[in-house]
């Protein structure tokens, strides 16, 4: 009997082994995407769809895996040879999708097109920029000459795909969204773009890398939430991103998914008036007068407003669980993670204390922004939060706009409080450093994004430091030194670190990567079981 | 005839002026397209590079009289996010949101008329009863809702119907249309029932309201005392005279259905020019947003215009003279 009972369970095995592992060459993906991609030329919006289907189409001198880490692409290697010198060695017997060969030529040809991409909304130059001097050795070798020392070469160059001098001389923008010039030395071709529809791929025989699974990809934008599970459901599309966090409990639990979940690279935080020693403008004292001297500027205050959030009420119940709490930048294993270094518990009794010790033994009032449309539950959390300064005797109203309208408001330093997110593409955390804390500083490009105008003179002479040290364990312990040095002061108040997850189909399975790009050499056939 | 036309685009002329002001001041109003747009990565220098590439550092006024100039001379600009005229993106969506429109239209004639007129011609039947309840339903439910139903019944629980998005396209005319294929039949059936809804209840009540008010009219009871036939004096006499309010209401929801399909577009993935827009909007893409808006506005003054001219086809009392 029980040998009867083995032999059907074999069978059934078998049977379903056989229903998923479908022969090789034959199978066609589609993928159900949340976010529009606006462009298929590679160096005219930066945006992380049109990133995700860049890295299709075409590849660059290296890439990111997974988990952010830097490996090779189109470059075999590559070594600082001096302090301002790069080597980069190329890959030998690359073609581009129309059969040109890859060289030397076309790494320069394409760091000279980047710049000068017409009515760019958002250029790629700021990874050209530092390059001052493109030397080729030899036709697969180059030197890149830097003014300065310049350490995130390597991550930098992950961003930029590699054009072809050939063929894309005068490619304009309409001709890559358009399909004759969507050329590359990716895993995919782009066979057709119907903007803000679909794109339909078909794999790259001659890719140099790992084959992909699919011999078409069907790639189509489904922007409402609600419709893209509805499709995942239906069975019209075999993967989707974006799950929205309230959908992820039940499609754990249903049978015929499976979810793909990593910890991802954007962290969510609050920003504060930094730049006002009087009163701020959201700040009231509990009459309703502004108070004379802005109490966001003294790090008793911060820190008891730090102390006053439950960031794991957040994480369970608001976020059910799609986030974890978040004391810096980045999660543990990211380059310049710092070991230890984790949020303040919960402590509404303390924060008082702290408060009182700052002079607001009463507390004061408080409108905190934030956007409503931007991310996942953002108004939901801003409200929780403000429960729970209110709690520690912060009486805070909360006020969530849409994004077009929030952001504006909050770069021109009108808001006291506002709740905001940062994705770090290059998992290192120089690049929040630089752009969310460092002193706003035109002439040194930093804190472009230092919505609150923090500055702490010392951070930056160590950021500075970090940015020029070549060794990387050397340039590390700088970036953890300043990233405590910052945490330590709250110059920003980090709250969680998102997940992000995918559904799929049962009999696919996807490397979930962190920085959330959807691609579909990630997407695989599950192994048979 | 001609004055009277010639009036009309001598207002139209000046409804799109004023128009082309408030839109522009408007869109301008919303927030700043660079913070939306650009990497946050990107740093000073490139933000200001990024502000003159797309001529924001004019002051406005200067900004408002070069789209001006561009639009006399028929360019309404390009569009930031995909650096192509917004115009041209704009019409490459039409065909999607004109099947879609007239879809839902003609679905509304089909099925709100003959109901409309048989509740009107037998108030106190259940059936017509029935129907008038159920009208209740399609005025007061939410589209967005309605929409995602059809999908979970039609799509995920029977799987009759794709769930989403647009099927296989033909082009005729350099315009890619699915209405011919019946893989895009199939997509089309539950995004043009879910506009309709509205519009079939719409032209029940009116139809139902102008057969009731007719029926008593004297040359109603004239023609029944005639002897005419009841079919005849339906059809002729009765129906002709209540199809211009419905003919006016039908003419400017066809026009809504044009310019605001955005719910059902969005829940249903459809491709079309309401998708467009709302895209658009959340990054404050000004010149699609203007282009788009400005082409509405020529929509409901061309959509207006047939409403008049059909009237006078309809009602020979209505003349369209230049005098008024």
């Amino acid at each position: 009997m029980s040998g009867f009972r083995h032999a059907a369970g074999l069978a059934a095995g078998l049977a379903i082994a056989a229903s998923v592992v479908l022969p090789a060459g034959s199978q066609t993906l589609t993928m159900g995407v949340g976010a529009p991609v606006t462009s298929i030329d590679p160096h005219y919006h930066q945006l992380s769809p049109n990133t995700a289907v860049a890295e299709m189409i075409f590849s660059a001198l290296t890439q990111t895996d997974a988990h952010a880490r830097v490996t090779p692409d189109l470059a075999e290697s590559w070594r600082p040879v001096s302090d301002t010198v790069w080597e980069f060695k190329l890959r030998q017997g690359v073609t581009f999708h129309n059969g040109s060969p890859f060289t030397a030529e076309d790494v320069a040809f394409t760091f000279e097109r980047v710049p000068k991409v017409p009515n760019s909304p958002s250029s790629y130059a700021i990874y050209t920029r530092p390059i001052t001097r493109v030397e080729i050795v030899d036709s697969h070798t180059l030197h890149l000459h830097t003014a300065v020392p310049y350490p995130l070469m390597p991550v930098d160059l992950a961003s930029v795909k590699i054009l072809d001098r050939e063929t894309h001389a005068t490619a304009t923008t309409e001709a890559f969204n358009a399909g004759p010039m969507a050329i590359g030395t990716g895993p995919f071709r782009m066979v057709s773009h119907r903007n803000g529809d679909r794109i339909e791929f078909e794999r790259n025989d001659g890719y140099f890398g790992a084959r992909p699974a699919w011999s078409r990809v069907n790639y189509r934008m489904i922007t409402n939430d609600a419709a893209r599970t509805a499709a995942l459901l239906a069975g019209d599309v075999d993967v989707i991103d974006q799950v929205p966090t309230s959908d992820l409990a039940k499609l754990r639990n249903d049978q015929r998914l499976t979810l793909a979940e990593t910890t991802g690279l954007r962290i969510i935080f609050l920003s504060f008036d930094h730049i006002r020693e009087e009163s701020s403008p959201f700040v009231l004292d509990n009459e309703g007068k502004p108070v004379p001297r802005n109490p966001l500027k003294d790090v008793r205050v911060r820190r008891a407003l730090s102390m006053a959030i439950d960031r794991n009420a957040i994480t369970e119940r608001v976020m059910e669980g799609a986030a974890i709490p978040a004391g810096q930048f980045l999660p543990e294993g990211s380059f310049g993670y710092v070991p230890g270094l984790n949020p303040p518990r919960a402590d509404a009794e303390a924060a008082k204390r702290l408060l009182a010790e700052a002079g607001f033994p009463q507390g004061f009032r408080i409108t905190l922004h934030g956007p409503n449309d931007r991310y996942p539950n953002d108004a939901r959390i801003i409200q929780a939060i403000g429960q729970m300064w209110t709690r520690a005797g912060v009486r805070t109203a909360v006020e969530a706009q849409p994004w077009t309208t929030f952001v504006g408001r909050a770069a021109r330093q009108e808001l006291s409080a506002f709740l905001i997110g940062w994705g770090t593409s290059s998992g290192e955390a120089s690049n929040p450093l630089r752009n969310l804390t460092a002193t706003f500083d035109r002439e040194k490009g930093y804190g472009a994004s230092n919505r609150g105008r923090y500055s702490n003179p010392e951070a930056d002479r160590i950021l500075e430091q970090a940015m020029r040290e070549l060794d990387d364990p050397k340039r590390e312990a700088l970036l953890q030194q300043a990233t405590r040095m910052v945490m330590e002061d709250v110059g920003i108040l980090p709250l969680h670190i998102q997940k992000n997850a995918w559904a799929l189909r049962r009999g696919f399975t996807m490397d979930a990567r962190s920085d959330e790009l959807t691609r579909a050499q990630d997407v695989r056939p599950a192994a048979a079981r | 005839m001609t004055a009277f036309l010639l009036r009309r685009l001598i207002q139209a002329a000046a409804v799109v002026l004023v128009m082309s002001l408030l839109v522009f001041l408007g869109v301008f109003a919303v927030g700043d397209p660079i913070e939306i747009l650009i990497s946050p990565e990107a740093d000073q220098f490139e933000r200001e590079r990024a502000i003159k590439a797309l001529g924001l550092d004019l002051p406005l006024w200067r900004q408002y009289l070069v789209f001006l100039g561009n639009a006399l001379r028929g360019d309404l600009g390009r569009s930031f996010v995909f650096n192509e005229p917004a115009l041209r993106l704009i019409l490459d969506r039409m065909p999607a949101t004109l099947e879609l429109a007239v879809g839902a239209t003609v679905a509304a004639l089909i099925i709100g008329l003959p109901l409309g007129l048989y509740a009107g011609l037998k108030p106190n039947s259940p059936l017509s009863k029935g129907i008038m309840a159920t009208s209740i339903l399609g005025f007061s439910l939410p589209t967005f809702w309605v929409g995602l139903m059809l999908i979970m019944v039609f799509a995920v629980q029977l799987g009759w119907l794709p769930s989403t998005g647009r099927g296989e396209t033909v082009t005729i005319l350099g315009m890619r249309w699915s209405f011919l294929t019946r893989d895009g039949i199939a997509h089309l059936i539950m995004p043009a029932l879910n506009l309709a809804l509205f519009k079939i209840s719409l032209v029940i009540r009116l139809t139902r309201a102008g057969v009731r008010e007719t029926m008593l009219m004297d040359y109603v009871k004239f023609a029944r005392a005639k002897g005419l036939s009841p079919a005849r004096v339906t059809f002729v006499h009765v129906f002709k005279n209540i199809l211009i309010p419905v003919v006016t209401v039908v003419g400017l929801e066809f026009g809504g259905t044009i310019a605001f399909s955005v719910v059902t577009e969005s829940v249903f993935a459809w491709p079309g020019m309401g998708k467009l827009i709302i895209d658009s909007i959340n990054v404050l893409d000004r010149p699609v947003m203007v282009a788009y808006l400005m082409m509405i506005v020529l929509l409901f003054i061309t959509i207006n215009l047939v409403v008049d001219i059909t009237y006078s086809l309809l009602d020979p009392r209505v003349r369209l003279e230049g005098k008024s």
